[in-house]
């Protein structure tokens, strides 16, 4: 705090100069009003600038054809708020129950027009800090001891107006839009500016580049009048429903897909755009040929001396001419306003769209400089939600905590429990928390075990990436052992070409339930924390290092996990075994036995019935106890071996019937200690 | 179950298997001859084989080929070969020509045929064992018709040696293959005598024999000497099988009386070996001689049930009463040595077949335990948590919460504010405890009829997270009392329908009440005021202040805030106060206690006047001097660490005795003890503590002494003295000094994992070691342990299979049928020693 003050001391000595935040947030999109709303809620000196005079700039283009495929489910049954945002993937994250989509709209697939009109409510309502009109177009660092990271961010904005903050959280999303160059793209028209009127399409053949869910879009608004379509792009289609990632086509998009296969004319293609080429002819058609044609050509010549692949091989697919090619290649971050000092680097491989981040979401040229929202989206790119509303909504509270704990000395949010609560706990969570579920695999809830595991202390949705880490990052100890609480789909299940409707690919039983395929709650347990060498030691397609143990919840269908006997028993002998301790409930009876005839007590008489929280229970649920023979019906005193065997008259020997089972039973209960 | 046992079990586990040998594939099985030329030439002189002759073709005899094929392994264990003879098309002679041949089975001694056998005589594996060892042991199995015949055998075995008798139903069956076998081994040692005379049955024992199952007697006849008398007898108690039998016999090969002269704790004979008790007769120089006879009459008695051993007591220096003349050995390790005062040896017979009854339950558990292990995993999908499977076998019944409101985001706040008290239970549907709480909590309106302004409410936290959290309701089930304008009480007390309805009468007056005069103040301490409350009976505890005493003043109030609902707290500070106090002869700031029983009034001065000394004194007061202890209230005197003496009684207890203790609780310094009773018609299950201590219910009432704090030792009070306050103090001071031993002790036990848990890692992929950065310490160095777990059941299983496997083979040596055993059945290591004596 003191250094807060000191730092902000001297930014009001320079105030001519520049306007001292500790947060600048780049970017007024769903992350940035999120990131907002966090440090609002903190109390945090903070600004967001947008260049947009309105905020979600980028809703108000995208996606063209304004059906959001994010669904906005109105009903569940369940009136659940924290299980109901499982199912509303527009919604930020605020306490405000008036700021959820569904009151904006009725839509499954709502329109882009309110998402705009959501967001603008959302700044507005929670009265966040945005200053509009200012676009950031250059951001250099200024080293200084006494700053936070060692050095300043200073933004410039098209005004040559400066800016200086502690922490940067960059929410720019992704807008570049993503362009490929070879001969000829001169007469391709991009996603962002073709017209989506039908009726320009009319009797026209068209060619679309890209086989992502803007491309597939802008198929479907003209799939009806269209002479045909073809698409083509390097790699096959990726289908949502069988990759389980939502950034692949997703079927309320697929309308090609049925025309290909059904032989309606339309097609998709695969090959690289880079080996492309576009040749137009005399009438102003498109023809499709490829660079290396071009290249062993004499440039001066017409358009009949160019060689096209047809010349040589008659059914070439795409010797049909084009009337109009159309570039849907998706978006990607932009770099060109960071200071080479920040060393935002792009990604490798498939992530090159998005800077290079830790899985902390900090960058890993600069310390201080966090990428939020879809930018951030490289540390589960085609696995989980990270790019998406839905997902990033918790990774950006993620980051705001992580930045709580290290600048503010504000620990990770936890609650401490009792032991006997352990059970409980995670099945509350694993069913109702909505982070877990949209973030599988990424955000994890964490219990920390209390010396002698009398105690826990749980904490929600930590990055799994930086577990190892979690002692520094979240300012809570580990010493006594964890538990890490995620979510997985089946190992080999999710995947482009896997066949994900196979018969008998559902388990139902609580034994085999790491075979489960759906998503589905996986329970690590570590007697220490891992290192950094153990996470990157882990075993291919593990999110984890191998635990001392793991435990699946076998997946259901109703995603309802609260069945006493497969989902909770099983549950509860994981932990009993982790901890070596007996967590079964006990009536006040049984525990009033036990402290009479054992020097130590289970968990549950512990804290329960000796704190004078004895669960007495009603008649009705002894009886059923003492029938389920788990619990020793007393009343009836005679017992065993009392008599002689040949005096017991018929009822008697009923009795003693029912007296038998519950002894042996109750040996059972009580010499808890495995043979 | 101890290891010993767990040992034991499987050793004989395993020689069962070692003798029976149920066959598997591999290993030995038929062999096969080209031709009768090739078969007779080879046969060696002392081998014997059973042989049966088939032409090249069969026809038909195919189910008697599986049955002689699956006897080969069994049969070689006892050195018969199996052989099948291909008889070639032409061969006429005397074995392959004959059509009569071909339906038989020949069973060769050297090229001497012993015995031919029909093959309808061979139906199983059991028929072909028996029938075959019967014939091979024709000199060491007696077949007897009449009880003529029969006690013929036993008058020329008098004196020489023991005689097993054996009835079985019919011959080739399990048991007759039992007894063979038995014979096979023991057959040198004890003439054995098979009959399948019903007759002879009813003859040779006492009340109706049930004529369909197998019987079998053991005839000391060794010792008799007697010639008119018959043989004594042990009967097998348990169905016939090589197991029990082979038990049976080692146990009647046993010394009948073991002398001893060590530490009891160290000594080890077959009996506990096998799983029996053990009873020692402390015996000392002047009454050897008498012992020694009743430890005689006692092992007859208890033969075939447990050991006797005579322990002399003037050479091994036992740290036990003096008076203790039993001891009780159980063969469960860890079990400590019971020592006991018996008066009869009738007692020591029921205390034994107590014990075996017990052990008979759990070993009947055990295997179906077993077996279960071979079919499923065991029985950790089965629910043991009384509390979720009682909940979830009510789940049916639809409760009758008509009068408990439903709250939810919406209405919650509104709802508050429309009665005085509202009594809200956070509960969660899913979670077994708050659905057991509710159902408490459905029967508190009926306790409640009749009292206004209170409104019972509940919520959902599984529906209502957002309001749970809000209400800092963290964990299920919770309680709160919200009264308007004031902070919510959160209940803290027993989870009883009767306990919270006291507890939200109670808390409707503010506690502490302000009494305005000393007429009231006085009706307050009779229990008339306030009104509301006199119908409830409640020890009434008054606050009296003087106008100086503001400070302990408050420490009352705030006291009263702290344990409103739980006690029943009026103030007094008028200006008569002092008045009032010296009443009772106390001054202010004082506290006068009006217990509920007696209303007699006691003046207690306070002179501590923080806020948790006060609410500690309350507390402590509060307390009976001689408590009847229930479920609810046990918890308040655990609290006070001390040992209890406790009087366990049938049902109330008598004048005398209140008075006695009364006494005895009052007039003990500093209270060094918790003086209470029992009542075991109201609070039955102490009858399961009482069991626990003394295996049976001693005679009633019973003054025990119980540790419950320190070392746990559990005292009796000699109940040939009378509960008076002086022969309680006198033995006090004995047991004090430490003269008395105790007659049990609390067990020290963990609470481990009831039992273990899928071991989903190991099922998952194997571990790949060189991803461990620490060798030492990874799970992928023990990949079968699981979690925290010395108690893992897979974990013994699995880990030490390859060990057993390879001891079993060294230890059997060729042969020997252990192929096929199930390696997790060969147990540790005493079955190698065990199988090489049979």
């Amino acid at each position: 705090l003191g250094l807060a003050l000191y730092a902000s001391s001297l930014c009001a000595a320079s105030a001519a100069t520049f306007l001292y935040h500790d947060y600048c947030v780049i970017g007024a999109g769903p992350a940035g009003l999120q990131a907002a709303y966090f440090l609002q809620q903190a109390g945090r000196d903070y600004v967001v600038f947008e260049r947009s005079h309105a905020p979600g700039s980028f809703f108000a283009l995208y996606p063209r054809h304004r059906k959001l495929i994010s669904i906005n489910k109105q009903y569940t049954g369940k009136s659940n708020s924290e299980f109901n945002l499982r199912h509303d993937w527009n919604s930020l994250l605020s306490h405000d129950r008036r700021l959820l989509f569904r009151h904006y709209s009725r839509d499954f697939f709502p329109d882009a027009d309110t998402m705009v009109r959501y967001l603008e409510d959302f700044a507005a309502l929670l009265k966040l800090r945005v200053q509009y009109n200012t676009a950031i177009i250059h951001v250099t660092l200024e080293k200084n001891e006494q700053a936070w990271n060692g050095h300043y961010f200073l933004l410039t904005d098209q005004d040559r107006k400066s800016y200086k903050c502690s922490s940067l959280l960059v929410a720019a999303g992704t807008w570049v839009p993503n362009v490929v160059n070879f001969p000829g793209s001169e007469y391709v028209e991009g996603y962002e500016t073709v017209s989506i009127n039908p009726e320009d399409f009319a009797g026209q053949t068209v060619l679309i580049l890209g086989r992502g869910n803007s491309a597939f879009e802008t198929a479907e608004n003209i799939l009806g009048v269209t002479n045909f379509i073809h698409m083509v792009s390097r790699s096959r289609v990726r289908l949502s429903w069988a990759t389980h990632y939502v950034g692949d086509l997703r079927a309320i998009n697929n309308g090609l897909l049925d025309t290909y296969q059904l032989k309606s004319l339309d097609g998709l293609l695969e090959g690289d755009l880079e080996d492309l080429a576009i040749v137009k002819d005399k009438k102003g058609k498109l023809h499709i040929t490829l660079r290396f044609y071009l290249e062993n050509r004499n440039i001066s010549a017409g358009i009949d001396s160019i060689t096209l692949p047809q010349d040589e091989l008659d059914n070439f697919a795409t010797r049909a001419p084009y009337d109009r090619v159309i570039r849907c290649l998706g978006w990607k971050f932009d770099f060109s306003i960071y200071n080479r000092s920040l060393r935002m680097m792009p990604g490798k491989g498939n992530i090159k769209k998005y800077p290079q981040i830790k899985p902390s979401y900090e960058s890993r040229g600069t310390r201080g400089l966090f990428v939020l929202g879809t930018a951030s989206h490289s540390v589960d790119f085609r696995k989980s939600a990270g790019g998406f509303i839905h997902g990033f909504r918790y990774t950006t509270r993620a980051v705001h905590r992580l930045l709580e704990n290290r600048h503010h000395g504000v620990p990770w949010p936890s609650t401490v429990y009792p032991i006997t609560q352990l059970t409980n706990s995670i099945i509350k969570r694993v069913n109702e928390a909505s982070g877990l579920y949209q973030m599988f695999s990424v955000l994890a809830d964490i219990i920390l075990l209390k010396e002698n595991a009398t105690a826990f202390e749980y904490l929600e949705e930590y990055p799994i990436g930086i577990l190892a880490e979690l002692e520094m990052q979240t300012g809570r100890k580990a010493r006594n052992g964890l538990f890490v609480i995620i979510m997985e789909y089946g190992r080999n299940f999710s995947g482009a070409d896997k066949d994900v409707f196979y018969y008998n690919r559902a388990v139902g039983e609580a034994q085999h339930a790491w075979q489960s395929n759906f998503l589905h709650p996986v329970i690590y347990y570590y007697k220490h924390l891992p290192t950094e060498r153990e996470m990157r030691l882990r075993p291919p397609d593990w999110p984890l290092p191998r635990p001392n143990a793991i435990h699946h919840i076998v997946e259901d269908f109703l995603t309802d996990w609260t069945a006493p006997n497969a989902h909770i028993l099983p549950l509860r002998r994981f932990l009993e075994n982790c901890l070596s301790t007996d967590l079964r409930n006990f009536f006040a009876e049984s525990c009033f036995l036990f402290a009479f005839t054992h020097q130590k007590l289970p968990p549950s008489c512990q804290q329960g019935y000796i704190r004078m929280q004895g669960l007495l229970g009603s008649q009705e649920l002894r009886r059923h106890a003492v029938q389920a023979g788990l619990l020793q019906d007393y009343t009836h005193t005679d017992f065993l071996g009392d008599r002689p065997p040949d005096s017991h008259d018929g009822s008697q020997e009923q009795l003693m019937r029912d007296h038998g089972i519950p002894v042996r039973s109750l040996q059972h209960l009580v010499n808890a200690k495995d043979e | 179950m101890s290891a010993q046992k767990d040992r034991w079990v499987s050793s004989l586990v395993f020689l069962l298997f070692c003798a029976s040998s149920i066959p598997k594939c591999g290993g030995a099985s038929l062999q096969q001859e080209p031709s009768p030329q090739h078969y007779f030439s080879g046969l060696e002189a002392g081998k014997t084989s059973l042989a049966f002759f088939s032409p090249s073709v069969s026809r038909g005899a195919q189910p008697f080929l599986e049955q002689i094929e699956s006897s080969a392994e069994a049969l070689q264990d006892y050195g018969v070969s199996v052989v099948k003879v291909n008889c070639p098309k032409e061969d006429v002679s005397r074995y392959c020509g004959e059509e009569n041949a071909l339906r038989k089975a020949f069973l060769f001694r050297g090229n001497r045929l012993i015995r031919e056998f029909p093959t309808d005589a061979l139906f199983d594996v059991n028929s072909i064992v028996a029938n075959v060892l019967f014939a091979l042991l024709f000199n060491e199995v007696k077949y007897v018709e009449t009880l003529a015949d029969l006690e013929n055998i036993e008058n020329v075995l008098k004196g020489k040696s023991n005689m097993v008798f054996a009835y079985v139903p019919a011959t080739g069956t399990a048991e007759h293959r039992a007894v063979m076998e038995a014979a096979f081994v023991y057959g040198t040692m004890h003439q054995f005598v098979l009959t399948t005379e019903a007759a002879l049955l009813k003859a040779t024992s006492h009340d109706d024999p049930d004529v369909s199952s197998a019987w079998l007697l053991f005839c000391h006849c060794q010792q008799a000497t007697e010639a008119a008398q018959p043989c004594r007898r042990t009967a097998l108690a348990q169905p016939l099988t090589l197991l029990s039998i082979h038990r049976h016999l080692k146990l009647m090969g046993a010394p009948l009386v073991t002398e001893v002269a060590e530490d009891p704790e160290k000594i080890s004979t077959v009996h506990l070996q096998l799983g029996l008790p053990l009873v020692f007769i402390l015996s000392q120089k002047e009454t050897y001689e008498a012992d020694r006879r009743t430890a005689e009459f006692l092992a007859w008695q208890l033969l075939g049930k447990a050991g006797v051993a005579l322990l002399s007591r003037d050479l091994v220096d036992l740290n036990v009463l003096h008076r203790s003349n039993v001891a009780l050995k159980t063969p469960d390790e860890g079990m400590p040595i019971q020592y006991l005062v018996l008066e009869d040896t009738d007692e020591v017979i029921t205390l034994v077949e107590n014990k075996n009854k017990v052990k008979q339950i759990q070993e009947d558990e055990q295997e179906e335990e077993e077996e279960e292990d071979e079919k499923e995993n065991n029985n950790q999908d089965i629910q043991d948590d009384q509390v979720v499977e009682a909940v979830s076998r009510d789940k049916k019944r639809e409760l009758p919460l008509e009068q408990i409101l439903v709250l939810t985001e919406e209405n919650f706040h509104s709802s508050l504010s429309e009665a005085a008290r509202t009594v809200v239970l956070f509960y969660a549907s899913w979670e077994a405890v708050s659905l057991a709480v509710l159902r408490s909590y459905s029967e508190v309106p009926a306790h409640l009829k009749g009292t206004p302004g209170v409104l019972l409410a509940r919520v959902n936290c599984w529906d209502w997270p957002g309001l749970c959290s809000q209400e800092n309701v963290t964990q299920f089930p919770t309680i709160k009392i919200y009264r308007e304008g004031q902070q919510a009480v959160t209940y803290g007390g027993m989870w009883g329908a009767e306990e919270l309805s006291s507890f939200i009468l109670l808390s409707q007056v503010s506690c502490p009440l302000k009494l305005a005069t000393m007429d009231e103040a006085e009706g307050y301490l009779r229990g008339e005021f306030p009104s509301e409350l006199s119908p409830h009976q409640h020890t009434s505890l008054l606050g009296v202040f003087s106008s100086a005493t503001s400070e302990a003043r408050e420490a009352f109030e705030e006291a009263g805030n702290i344990l409103s609902g739980h006690v029943r707290m009026g103030m007094y500070f008028e200006d008569d106060a002092l008045a009032l106090s010296q009443k009772y002869s106390v001054s202010p700031p004082a506290l006068l206690l009006a217990r509920s029983g007696g209303r007699s009034v006691e003046g207690i001065s306070l002179s501590k006047h923080s806020v948790q000394d006060m609410v500690q004194r309350i507390r402590y007061e509060l307390l009976d001097i001689f408590p009847e202890i229930t479920v609810p209230n046990l918890p308040q005197y655990l609290q006070l660490g001390k040992p209890f003496l406790i009087l366990f009684s049938a049902g109330d207890i008598t004048q005398v005795e209140s008075k006695e203790m009364l006494k005895l609780a009052k007039g003990t310094p500093q209270q060094a003890f918790v003086a209470c009773w029992l009542n075991l018609k109201k609070t039955p299950v102490g009858y399961g503590i009482l069991r626990t201590y003394f295996s049976t219910t001693p005679s009633l009432p019973v003054l025990l002494w119980v540790n419950l704090h320190a070392g746990g030792q559990v005292f009796k009070f000699p109940s040939e003295q009378s509960i008076t306050e002086m022969n309680i103090l006198s033995w006090l001071e004995k047991l004090q000094a430490g003269l008395e031993i105790p007659s049990s002790t609390l067990s020290e036990e963990d609470w481990k994992p009831p039992l273990p848990a899928y071991d989903f890692l190991q099922m998952m992929e194997p571990p790949v070691p060189e991803l461990s950065p620490h060798p030492g310490d990874t799970p992928a160095q023990h990949p079968p342990k699981s979690p925290g777990g010395d108690t893992a059941r897979g974990d013994t299983a699995t880990r030490e299979e390859p060990s057993q496997e390879s001891t079993a083979e060294e230890v059997g040596g060729p042969g020997r049928g252990l192929r096929g055993t199930a390696p997790r059945l060969a147990a540790r290591d005493k079955q190698g020693k065990r199988h090489s004596e049979l």
